[in-house]
């Protein structure tokens, strides 16, 4: 194994990080305790998180509806993370924004926006803004599947590949769009990992549900781009656990989720925390005893950031036009 | 027409209109992301796919710039497109479509070419929904020379009104907001149209003017029925369209009482309600005995956190407030 154990604890820890706080907003939205829309991101954690393990503070990140993953592996404050989701003024967003609004400009997480392909361009301009000022930072736009249908990104990778811009367009394919399965958007031979080819971006199709595999193939596009040789495509192959808004739709009463139950099941197999748990207790860096500790470690960190936000107050009133400008 | 009591809801009477039209004419079609969907478009496309199938109710990848500009050339090409956006601010990305092209096409080619679109962005806010799934745009549609723009209330006016879109010949905007779809009317079985640019009288009254449309309507409505037990009767007018604008109901009702409040559902700066109020200064200015009173929402995105939504959105409450102003104005 050429990774050392606090490298790989590393990982574990910060993929069952964002799994427990996801799952720990659960039971507050069946209660209806928490009331914003919230896309989560159970059983996608390998992406942001193998990605981020080569990204400097400094480096740029732009998200989506679905980006807790996003924020907390770039370094956003879980606190501050649960606060905002809750609606309160101590949130990322000082409660202006919910849960598809979260940013950490000191952690070089930009914001995220759920206007699908939105957040695309943006990025691109991230990485323009490093080209200019020659300081090598690195700029990554997550989008979906669903994105690929805009024309933003295909607008995006023509300017990143024309003027060599060092951003990764990072596609967290989990096989639907809302209701639709990718087979409805796109022509089946169509891979979007060579939506990149015509604009000569490199580009890679990577198990996204394996965090070491992520991890390394990120690792070198990320260097690739920080040298200056131009933009990387990612796709990453991955699936959400939970349905598209809130845990299950369908229990939910909004009926979107209309993915096979054997597709469902096949999938949690290959959950990426269980196999990375895998690895590392068969390569005897951890034990069982130290991966519950790691487990334990996590869920006092989410208690506290649930009291953090419980102490927290909502934003007053007299503040509803703080914000309209700076 | 004939006597019909038979109750529908509004978001049913969408559904119908679609249906009919569909049913009378084969160039009708349906095109745009959820179709299929009641998470996006309610039960307003109930059953359209089954009984018309995949080529004509079309739901799409998530393309609102392509999407869009395929219904404005299909138009062009000669049929009916009815395309829907489940929120009018996914429907940013089509602008071009919209603005450039669909509204100008009819006069920068001499009249060559017309554009027989409906275009159905649907308004859907609240619940911490936050800025970029909250927008009202209706005053910015308004704004552009070549559109039209209807802004119904009740399941009667939007099962007319939605008909008249389809068969007019030029691209129509369809306000369309999901507070309304409960909303429940005596709706007539066959097709019926009502014509763009009448307004109509919901309550006489003679203390004072109140001018509303879509979902404001139906609070102004709650507003006006308030005020009556309060002994104030408000002759509250629905214009049902925005563009073309029932310019006469409004200032004939304004000569009567001399005071006008307008509650429009969307930002003040530029809103449709300041343009009410410069018709009615203009051309009703000697009448007016107070200053004219608009209620809308303040200029500041839609906050997430419940706390200031329920500061932000308005509702019969703020209608009231402001209509006691006016009456009270001395
Ligand atoms: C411009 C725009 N169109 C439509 C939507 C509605 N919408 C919200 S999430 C979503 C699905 C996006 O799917 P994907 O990009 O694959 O992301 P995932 O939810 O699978 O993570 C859509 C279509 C939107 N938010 N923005
Ligand atoms: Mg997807």
């Amino acid at each position: 194994m050429k990774y050392n154990k606090d490298f790989l604890g590393g990982l574990y820890k910060m993929m069952v990080r964002i799994r427990t706080v996801e799952e720990s907003f659960v039971q507050p939205i069946l209660d209806k305790k928490i009331i914003c829309p919230v896309h989560l991101c159970s059983g996608e954690e390998a992406v942001p998180v193998g990605i981020s393990a080569s990204l400097s503070k400094k480096d740029f990140v732009f998200g989506t509806h679905r980006s807790h993953g996003h924020y907390l592996a770039k370094g956003g404050d879980m606190g501050e993370l649960v606060a905002e989701i809750y609606g309160k003024e101590t949130g990322c967003s000082r409660g202006r924004g919910g849960s598809m609004h979260l940013i950490d400009p000191e952690n070089g997480m930009l914001g995220a926006a759920p206007i699908v392909g939105g957040t695309i361009s943006l990025a691109l301009g991230a990485a323009l803004a490093s080209q200019i000022r020659k300081n090598k930072q690195v700029s990554i736009s997550y989008f979906g599947d669903g994105a690929t249908g805009e024309g933003a990104l295909s607008e995006s990778m023509n300017f990143a590949s024309l003027k060599k811009l060092p951003i990764i367009f990072v596609c967290e394919n989990n096989l639907y769009s809302t209701h639709m399965h990718i087979s409805k958007m796109r022509d089946n031979t169509n891979n979007i990992a060579d939506l990149a080819k015509p604009h000569n971006i490199k580009s890679y199709t990577v198990d996204g549900n394996d965090v070491l595999k992520v991890y390394e193939t990120s690792k070198e596009a990320i260097e690739y781009c920080r040298e200056g040789n131009g933009p990387v495509f990612m796709e990453f192959l991955t699936y959400r656990q939970r349905g598209h808004v809130g845990p299950d739709d369908n229990i939910q009463g909004t009926h979107t989720d209309i993915r096979p139950r054997e597709e469902i099941n096949e999938w949690l197999e290959k959950d990426p925390i269980l196999r990375l748990k895998k690895v590392l207790l068969e390569n005897n860096f951890f034990n069982n005893a130290e991966i519950n500790k790691i487990h334990k470690e996590v869920e006092l960190e989410v208690e506290k950031a649930f009291i953090f936000s419980d102490n927290s107050n909502k934003p007053q009133i007299k503040d509803l036009s703080k914000y309209v400008y700076k | 027409m004939s006597i019909n009591n038979r109750k529908l809801t509004y978001s049913l009477a969408v559904n119908e209109a679609i249906k009919q039209m569909m049913e009378i004419d084969e160039s009708v079609f349906v095109i745009g992301q959820g179709v299929e969907s009641p998470w996006y478009v309610g039960n307003t496309c109930t059953g359209l796919i089954e009984e018309f199938g995949e080529e004509r109710v079309i739901d799409t990848p998530v393309s609102e710039n392509a999407i869009t500009g395929s219904a404005v050339g299909a138009a062009i090409a000669g049929m009916k497109p009815i395309v829907v956006h489940p929120r009018v601010d996914f429907m940013l990305y089509a602008f071009d479509p919209i603005i450039n092209q669909a509204a100008n096409w009819y006069y920068m080619n001499g009249g060559r070419a017309s554009v027989p679109l409906v275009i159905w962005p649907i308004v859907n806010r609240g619940g911490e929904q936050a800025a970029q799934h909250s927008q009202a745009l209706h005053s910015l549609f308004a704004h552009i020379p070549g559109l039209k723009v209807i802004a119904p209330s009740t399941a009667y006016d939007v099962k007319g009104l939605l008909i008249s879109a389809i068969k007019d010949p030029n691209p129509v905007v369809f306000i369309d907001d999901r507070w309304i779809y409960g909303q429940e009317s005596n709706v007539p079985n066959e097709i019926y149209e009502i014509p763009f640019g009448k307004g109509t009288i919901r309550n006489e009254g003679n203390d004072i003017t109140l001018v509303s449309f879509s979902y404001m309507a139906v609070e102004a409505q709650k507003a006006t029925d308030e005020l009556k037990n309060k002994g104030i009767n408000v002759e509250f007018i629905d214009i049902r369209t925005i563009k073309p604008l029932d310019e006469d109901i409004i200032l004939n009702s304004v000569k009567k009482t001399g005071k006008l409040v307008i509650a429009d559902g969307s930002w003040r700066t530029g809103s449709f309600a300041a343009e009410i109020a410069a018709i009615v200064a203009q051309k009703a200015f000697k009448y007016l005995k107070a200053p004219i009173e608009r209620v809308t929402l303040p200029d500041i995105p839609a906050p997430a956190s419940s706390e200031l939504e329920k500061a932000y959105y308005i509702n019969s409450d703020n209608i009231i407030e402001a209509i006691k102003k006016v009456v009270n104005y001395k």
